[in-house]
């Protein structure tokens, strides 16, 4: 199993976002769904330390993520953020950021290539990009550091359809290409569909239900279906 | 520095300081004309400066006819914790900011005081520690303290852009790199460009002071020339070691920001 989280409890501001929360993601595609406020981004930053929960575990890879480096953590277990926040310079400079940070050598080019950008984007001033360049641009730069997870917060939440396409496709190819392992926040149940074999659903905190992608969504569309089958 | 007990010879009246209040009643009644609403804040501003200066007058008094180190150090103490409560109202968007800005005011005081001393340009009496360490203070804590706010609004303005950065695998020394680079110029930039226009736009207020008492203007020059450069380097030092020791109350020993941004 990759991740494990054990009656992971977290509140925000005094306010409870994760309440006793158990979860387990396995190696591969998975996708993390559930409504706005359910508290799935909460769970992505706990999954690489970029917050601690005030209570319970959370374990990658049968090792408790509090024992581990969070530096190191966060180089392996890689997080790309809903919105695209890159640092001021070239899309080059925002490739080489992580890497030079962890002495790695990288390839911007083919970076941008897996990312789905053309390789000419490597001189462009990063503030002039479009927000579905930025956010591939995004994705680009935690490839650099060779990440051995992706954690993509709505990776296309900020996206128009045809932006949104490019970003799936690119995330498609990713899973063909690489041995990397994907964990996909999204409030869209179809984009799960496309984009993992795994899912965990969250409501107000708790994980309501997890298992296979097939499994999970079709329980829930099963009620729905026999609710109009009465009717009729 | 030998002669500047020359600089002694003017004598002022209370009355001569209360004529001085006609300008401030133009103050007030432009104030009032306009309905910019700051009679009430000019007002408490003349009575602070009057009760505070008064105040501090007899202390100095005091402390000039003791003669005394203890006294002297007693009273810089004072103005440096001071400094740091008031520079820590200023900041208030950086958590845990006294403790820093105590710190920074204190070396910043103690490096350029001890300076000074080392070097022998002013003997270590009353007469020169007290009024040079009261210029150094005040200069550094708004130094810091205008360096610290900044600091502290970049972080909150671009906690989604430090919390990727982080996300990359850097340290939290590393995230706000750029914003540290930012602060410490706005920290500084008000105290250079006044060194930059000293002379030209405006006349300082030491060599003012030496020149309406009678000094030499030589001696003016060079004793104001003296205060820049010891109030620049002071500055920079509260500056620089507020932001450096602040900047790490952010973040928790894991790097992570203590208030990350909004999901």
């Amino acid at each position: 199993m990759l991740f494990e989280l054990e009656d992971v409890s977290y509140a925000r501001s005094g306010k409870l976002v994760l309440r006793d929360l158990g979860a387990r993601l396995p190696v591969g595609a998975s996708s993390v769904v559930g409504p706005s406020g359910s508290g799935k981004s909460t769970l992505l930053r706990l999954l690489n330390r970029l917050a601690d929960p005030d209570s319970g575990t959370v374990v990658y890879e049968g090792k408790d993520v509090r024992e581990r480096d969070p530096l190191a953590l966060r180089r392996e277990v890689c997080l790309v953020p809903q919105l695209p926040a890159l640092i001021e310079g070239t899309v080059h400079d925002n490739v080489a950021y992580g890497p030079r940070l962890a002495g790695h050598s990288f390839d911007a080019r083919s970076c941008l290539e897996l990312a789905g950008l053309d390789p000419a984007f490597e001189d462009r001033d990063s503030a002039k990009l479009s927000v579905g360049e930025q956010q591939r641009v995004m994705l680009a730069r935690a490839l650099a550091l060779e990440p051995r997870v992706l954690l993509l917060d709505e990776p296309t939440s900020a996206l128009d359809q045809t932006a949104r396409d490019a970003v799936e496709a690119t995330l498609q190819g990713l899973r063909a290409r690489t041995a990397i392992s994907t964990v996909v926040v999204t409030h869209d149940m179809e984009q799960a569909r496309r984009l993992a074999d795994y899912v965990v659903r969250i409501e107000n905190g708790r994980a309501s239900a997890q298992g296979p992608i097939g499994e999970v969504l079709d329980q829930e569309v099963e009620p729905a279906i026999a609710t109009a089958e009465d009717a009729t | 520095m030998t002669h500047l007990a020359a600089a002694s010879s003017i004598h002022v009246t209370l009355g001569e300081v209360a004529a001085a209040l006609a300008l401030v009643a133009i103050a007030a009644i432009a104030s009032r004309a306009w309905h910019a609403e700051l009679e009430e804040d000019i007002g408490i501003a003349v009575f602070r400066s009057l009760v505070q200066l008064t105040a501090i007058g007899y202390v100095i008094t005091l402390i000039f006819d003791q003669d005394s180190a203890v006294l002297v150090l007693a009273l810089i103490t004072v103005m440096v914790v001071f400094g740091a409560f008031t520079a820590r109202n200023r900041a208030k968007c950086v958590p845990n900011a006294f403790w820093p800005l105590l710190i920074a005011l204190a070396v910043a005081a103690a490096a350029t005081l001890g300076l000074v001393i080392a070097l022998g340009i002013f003997p270590a009496t009353p007469r020169y520690l007290v009024p040079v360490g009261g210029m150094v203070i005040g200069n550094s804590m708004t130094s810091a303290a205008v360096a610290l706010n900044r600091l502290g609004e970049d972080v909150h303005d671009q906690s989604r852009t430090i919390e990727a950065t982080l996300a990359l695998g850097a340290t939290s020394s590393q995230a706000v790199t750029p914003l540290v680079q930012r602060s410490l110029r706005s920290g500084m930039i008000t105290l250079v460009d006044s060194t930059k226009t000293t002379g030209l736009i405006f006349f300082p207020g030491t060599m003012v002071g030496m020149l309406l008492a009678g000094a030499n203007p030589t001696d003016a020059v060079r004793l104001q020339l003296i205060l820049l450069y010891v109030l620049l380097g002071a500055a920079s030092i509260a500056a620089l070691m507020a932001i450096t020791l602040a900047r790490r109350n952010f973040f928790t020993s894991a790097h992570q920001l203590r208030e990350p941004p909004e999901p």
